[in-house]
């Protein structure tokens, strides 16, 4: 899968309640959703971002709550992927099982200017800034982790737990 | 030998079949508590009905629902998700099912009714679901999806994340208290310190700490980045057990020679009451250097300090006091439980005579959804665990995270102070 977009560049310790305030968090619908993303860091991104773009950010992206709905706001408001030095630890778990891309690239955030058009090959984590030809490879995901996307997410790695579970009782 | 193992190790390998498990290894650990909120059990109930084969939840004993955020319910939206989890608990018998006026915040109502234990295995559907590793419980905060995979399966993928063992030493000051600690450990290593980790909170203080304080630090442990936050098991924690009736428990101790990526001493003789400050819960100073700060609301109470050792301390500062005629207080017991106690001991009464707004049990302002939701320019001192931009209100309000002590000397002062600026004040008549 070839992602390519405009970068969107923030800071460190972007959190999940300017992801997606907690004013939201009673909605479940992804595009009512998409239209709060980031609203409370950046009063011009949902009028600037398109369909595709990425969003590129220091350490820590993701901190605080457990809100799957963060992954599913930045979906919902065109977000193709994310570029990060680091993520918070449960939402790197809630953006795999949404199916949100995510790499985490130190050298590639430091390369990547607010704006420059990227590209990113999600199945090599090779991440291209096309407004400058600099290229950057993103750190591998664990092979359990990537076997589970590969095979369609966390929902068909539990029906296949549950054969298991069956045939072992069997 | 076995290979030596910290204390999360010693529990993940016991419930993923192991003789022992080292950072970084992806095991699958059989869970013995799933608990969801009226938030996230919408969307896991949605998912769970995704998954092929899932008709009837693993084990309906093994899972709670507690009603807890925007409870009572504030709006149609939400009181169209809390019916969802109702409808569910009933479809999938599930009797732990906290009906709203029966419960109150999960994290507070899973202990005090003998639901957590030494050596379990526990996720949740919200972040600060690593309370109850003050109990001695392995316990993290997972997004919707992973709990419908776990209502499913009644297991879950775990990469093993290294542990960080913290050791306070040194005696506590007076109001010192489990938040005071904690705040001060997460301004010392950061909002992303114990990234992927496992904290440990060891040494010779926590034994002196109540369980509630206990509580109250594992609590704040994912505000440090934590994968989850730890203690040790004594005869305080056993106690506790017997007390609420939890019976069925396996205690785990870390082994002497276990390795840890990193060793934080604390002096804990050092530590005066702690604020943290917009907008990082690791922005941290002392309170007595913040009297400049003037504030609008207090708010007491919630999953971090909701328990009734925390309502006293509030109410040792309000008792025969009035609170300053430009602020408001929210106290919040966190459970039914606690606000009978509360009736029972005379605190409510010390609480609506001080001026306080004596609140049913919930998560409300916290999150921003409601019971004191902030205007722009507000700033509120509060007991709650996070104070990221907008977190309370308006993006321009401001939330500082402190102790019970602390919020209640504030809301008398008017002005961000600590307790002995009230405690010591010397009234001119």
């Amino acid at each position: 899968m070839i992602l390519k977009g405009t970068a969107h560049k923030y800071g460190k310790n972007v959190d999940t309640d300017v992801i997606i305030p907690g004013r939201y968090c009673n909605l479940i619908d992804p595009v009512e959703l998409g239209k709060h993303a980031l609203e409370d860091l950046d009063a011009n991104f949902l009028k600037k971002v398109k369909a595709g773009d990425l969003i590129v950010a220091d350490t820590n992206f993701g901190c605080g709550s457990s809100r799957e709905v963060a992954a599913v706001a930045l979906k919902g408001a065109g977000v193709a992927g994310v570029v990060a030095k680091s993520f918070a630890r449960i939402f790197y778990r809630n953006c795999i099982n949404t199916g949100l891309p995510i790499f985490e690239c130190p050298e590639g955030v430091d390369g990547i200017s607010d704006g420059d058009t990227i590209t990113v090959d999600a199945s090599q984590g090779l991440i291209t800034n096309e407004s400058t030809g600099k290229r950057f490879r993103a750190t591998q995901f664990p092979q359990f982790m990537q076997d589970l996307i590969a095979n369609g997410g966390l929902l068909r790695y539990a029906e296949k737990r549950l054969e298991e579970k069956r045939a072992a009782e069997a | 030998m076995a290979q030596p193992m910290t204390l999360t190790e010693k529990i993940l390998a016991a419930h993923a079949g192991k003789r022992a498990v080292s950072p970084g290894d992806i095991i699958s650990i059989n869970l013995d508590l799933v608990m969801a909120n009226e938030l996230s059990a919408a969307v896991a109930i949605t998912e769970f009905r995704k998954i092929k084969g899932a008709t009837r939840v693993w084990d309906a004993d093994k899972i709670a629902l507690v009603p807890s955020h925007f409870t009572p319910n504030k709006d149609i939206a939400t009181a169209t998700l809390s019916t969802l989890m109702r409808d569910f608990a009933k479809e999938q018998n599930i009797k732990h099912y906290f009906e709203v006026g029966r419960g109150g915040i999960e994290h507070v109502v899973l202990p005090e009714n003998g639901f957590i234990g030494p050596g379990m295995t526990i996720i949740g559907g919200d972040s600060h679901t690593t309370t109850y590793g003050g109990l001695g419980a392995f316990a993290t905060g997972v997004g919707s999806t992973d709990i419908a995979a776990a209502f499913a399966t009644g297991e879950m993928w775990v990469r093993v994340p290294p542990s960080i063992k913290i050791v306070y030493q040194g005696s506590l000051r007076p109001f010192i208290s489990g938040k005071d600690l904690i705040l001060y450990t997460i301004g010392k290593i950061g909002v992303d310190g114990a990234i992927y980790a496992a904290i440990e909170f060891t040494g010779p203080t926590m034994k002196e700490l109540p369980i509630s304080s206990r509580f109250t630090m594992a609590n704040m442990s994912i505000e440090a980045g934590a994968k989850n936050g730890i203690f040790q098991v004594d005869a305080t924690a056993e106690a506790y057990c017997a007390a609420v009736g939890k019976k069925d428990y396996t205690v785990y101790h870390a082994d002497k020679d276990a390795e840890y990526q990193q060793i934080v001493e604390i002096d804990c003789s050092k530590i005066e009451p702690q604020v943290a400050l917009p907008w990082l819960p690791d922005n941290t100073k002392n309170a007595s250097d913040l009297n400049d700060l003037r504030i609008h609301q207090a708010v007491i109470g919630t999953c971090t300090n909701g328990r009734i050792e925390d309502m006293r301390q509030a109410a040792e500062i309000l008792k025969g006091r009035k609170v300053h005629p430009d602020v408001r207080v929210i106290v919040i017991p966190g459970s039914q439980k606690v606000f009978m106690q509360c009736l029972k001991e005379g605190l409510s009464e010390i609480f609506v005579e001080a001026g306080c707004v004596l609140s049913t049990p919930t998560c409300g302002p916290c999150v921003g959804g409601h019971m004191g939701v902030l205007s722009e320019g507000e700033r509120c001192i509060s007991t709650t665990n996070r104070n990221f931009k907008g977190r309370m209100g308006h993006v321009k309000s401001e939330v500082y995270l402190t102790s019970p002590y602390v919020a209640a000397a504030s809301a008398v002062m008017g002005y961000i102070a600590g307790p002995e600026q009230v405690t010591q004040r010397v009234t001119v008549s």
